[in-house]
């Protein structure tokens, strides 16, 4: 139960944040300079914009929720099974960034959910 | 060298860090955290979270474990201020075997087949993903 608890903890909120993240940075523009003063101006612009927040906040849940479930599962099991976050990624990017995600990575996200039921099946 | 020579060196060696500081990463918090124990039977009360998420700052292995992390994070931004998204995912997807391949000989995790056969086609997976275009909208 705790299992399902946290790896829908870290899947969702873990990619949640990291949608978040990228709708934030989107909001900023394509970083050209790279010289560090620039990269001091992009950070302190990111400050500035609430799903940055957000997204930082959903991601420290997402991985104190990692750090829960390696209290008593092996690290093999869990971190194969957070390929899920894929598939996440895939359908927020679809739904809340309005990507399309043509049939070759729905090919790939398919494939990494049937690997990750072997490495489920596995574990017994 | 030519610089097309040190391109490819630089990006081998970046993803070579990604593929051995990921999954060091990771053990190390797995190895971390099952020292302090498994923590849905430790936290009953409010004071004993705090107890446990002291013990967890207080733990040389899981902050080694987020050095690791960090480490995996800044060769991903650097070799992505170079290479290709689609060429640099599908190689970071080589994480996912050799975290299993180090927990079966650094802490003795027991990996059954069928779980080598799922890794193997996550990996797979994430490369045909990797393969997809890394822009579908318009700029902004």
């Amino acid at each position: 139960m705790f299992e399902v608890i946290f790896f829908s903890l870290i899947v969702v909120a873990g990619t949640a944040g990291e949608l978040c993240v990228s709708r934030a940075m989107k909001a900023i523009g394509e970083v050209h300079d790279f010289r560090p003063s620039a990269l001091v101006k992009v950070f302190l612009n990111a400050l500035r914009v609430k799903w940055m927040w957000i997204g930082v906040g959903l991601m420290a849940v997402g991985f104190f929720s990692l750090l829960a479930i390696l209290s008593f599962e092996n690290v093999s099991f869990v971190v194969p099974v957070t390929a899920l976050s894929y598939v996440g990624g895939a359908l927020g990017g679809r739904f809340f960034l309005g990507e399309r995600v043509n049939w070759r990575r729905w090919t790939g996200i398919l494939l990494v959910c049937v690997g990750v039921t072997l490495v489920v099946i596995g574990k017994g | 060298m030519t610089s097309h020579k040190r391109l490819h060196l630089k990006t081998y060696l970046m993803i070579l860090v990604m593929v051995v500081a990921g999954p060091l990463g990771n053990l190390m918090l797995g190895k971390g955290m099952k020292n302090i124990g498994k923590i849905t039977t430790k936290i009953s009360s409010p004071g004993e979270f705090v107890h446990v998420f002291g013990r967890i700052l207080a733990s040389g292995t899981i902050w080694l474990g987020i050095a690791a992390l960090l480490t995996f994070f800044v060769a991903y931004m650097l070799v992505l201020s170079w290479a290709d998204y689609s060429y640099v995912q599908p190689a970071s997807s080589m994480a996912y075997p050799v975290v299993a391949l180090l927990a079966t000989l650094l802490l003795d995790e027991v990996v059954s087949p069928i779980r080598w056969v799922g890794i193997a086609i996550i990996c797979l997976g994430v490369s045909v993903v990797g393969h997809t275009n890394p822009r579908t909208t318009e700029n902004p």
